[in-house]
């Protein structure tokens, strides 16, 4: 262990802004990369569905008697 | 000898493979991030001139490298796709591009945060420093080129070409702390030598280079399986995945 206490830890001998500056900003671009592509995955799953929704309507409709 | 690999070439196959070995690669991602990082950030020794702020390489040079490794990765599927024409290739330069870009964006600021207590500047125009910010922006324009085209064929070609076109960039980085009189340091790891490091400093830094080059992996995976499913989307295969995962939510809703 390189530091005597939890505090001496926070500190980074003195370098405490840079140190978690850097760690912070690292943590916080991999994690909206991670959102990103979580959500993309998401977002085609559901214009997927959407799109066989509405080929489904399309067909309904084309089945309707009695209209235009 | 080598047909086994004939299945991979159609996208299916190669969806069901990369969601195989997607866990493979968060399992080892994982572990070696939490233990290199406290071993990095608590249990390292202290640098005797640059004191605690040289803790910053934990994560500094794992991104540095990897930014370069991904786009060596990008540059041969480019290569792959442009020669063979395979568009899957082509799908894996569009699923790294973003995730070297992040790792760049990465290397430079944990360097910026860096160069400010040990250099006095948050940013200085050295050599590596600028060929690294010329990475982010290649980066950026392999990944903003592939979607100015809506034809994903064509896009995928030309991001190709434009990854091999900054394939250039590679060498200048790498020896950009020899070639010129840098401010940056040189190479520590990476040479024919002994590294010029101790070893209860350099194994966490090993370790944490494990762990981006798995997390590296395993994001290429899934945004490979992205681009694979808006691709094929109109495929039947594409379509019973969906139906299956709608069919399963409503269940449980």
């Amino acid at each position: 262990m390189a530091f005597a206490s939890w505090s001496d830890f926070i500190a980074m001998g003195g370098y405490s802004f840079y140190v978690w500056l850097a760690y912070g900003v690292s943590l916080l671009s991999v994690l909206l990369l991670v959102i990103s592509t979580v959500t993309k995955r998401k977002k085609i799953f559901k214009h997927v569905e959407q799109r066989l929704l509405r080929e489904q309507r399309i067909k309904a409709a084309e089945n309707r008697e009695g209209t235009l | 000898m080598w047909k086994w690999l004939h299945p991979y070439a159609k996208a299916e196959k190669s969806y069901a493979l990369s969601g195989k070995l997607m866990p493979w690669f968060l399992a080892v991602a994982l572990p070696t991030f939490v233990v290199g990082i406290i071993w990095g950030l608590a249990f390292a020794p202290a640098d005797y001139q640059q004191g605690d702020s040289f803790r910053i390489i934990y994560i500094h040079v794992p991104a540095a490298m990897m930014a370069m490794g991904a786009y060596s990765t990008m540059a041969i599927a480019a290569f792959i796709g442009l020669v063979w024409q395979i568009r899957l290739a082509e799908m894996t330069v569009a699923a790294t591009a973003p995730i070297g870009a992040v790792y760049t964006f990465i290397a430079l600021f944990t360097g910026a945060a860096w160069g400010k207590p040990m250099w006095g500047a948050w940013w200085v125009w050295d050599a590596r420093l600028t060929s690294e910010l010329i990475l982010l922006f290649v980066y950026l324009g392999i990944i903003a080129l592939y979607n100015a085209f809506s034809d994903k064929v064509l896009a995928g070609r030309a991001a190709s070409i434009l990854t091999l076109v900054g394939v250039i960039n590679l060498p200048i980085i790498h020896f950009s702390v020899v070639w010129w009189n840098t401010l940056h340091q040189g190479a520590t790891i990476t040479k024919f030598d002994q590294p010029s490091m101790a070893t209860d400093m350099l194994v966490p830094l090993l370790i944490m280079i494990v762990s981006f080059a798995a997390f590296l992996g395993f994001m290429v995976l899934y945004r490979f399986r992205n681009e694979i499913l808006q691709r094929e989307s109109h495929r039947p295969w594409v379509i019973a995945l969906v139906q299956q995962s709608s069919s399963s939510v409503n269940k449980r809703g």
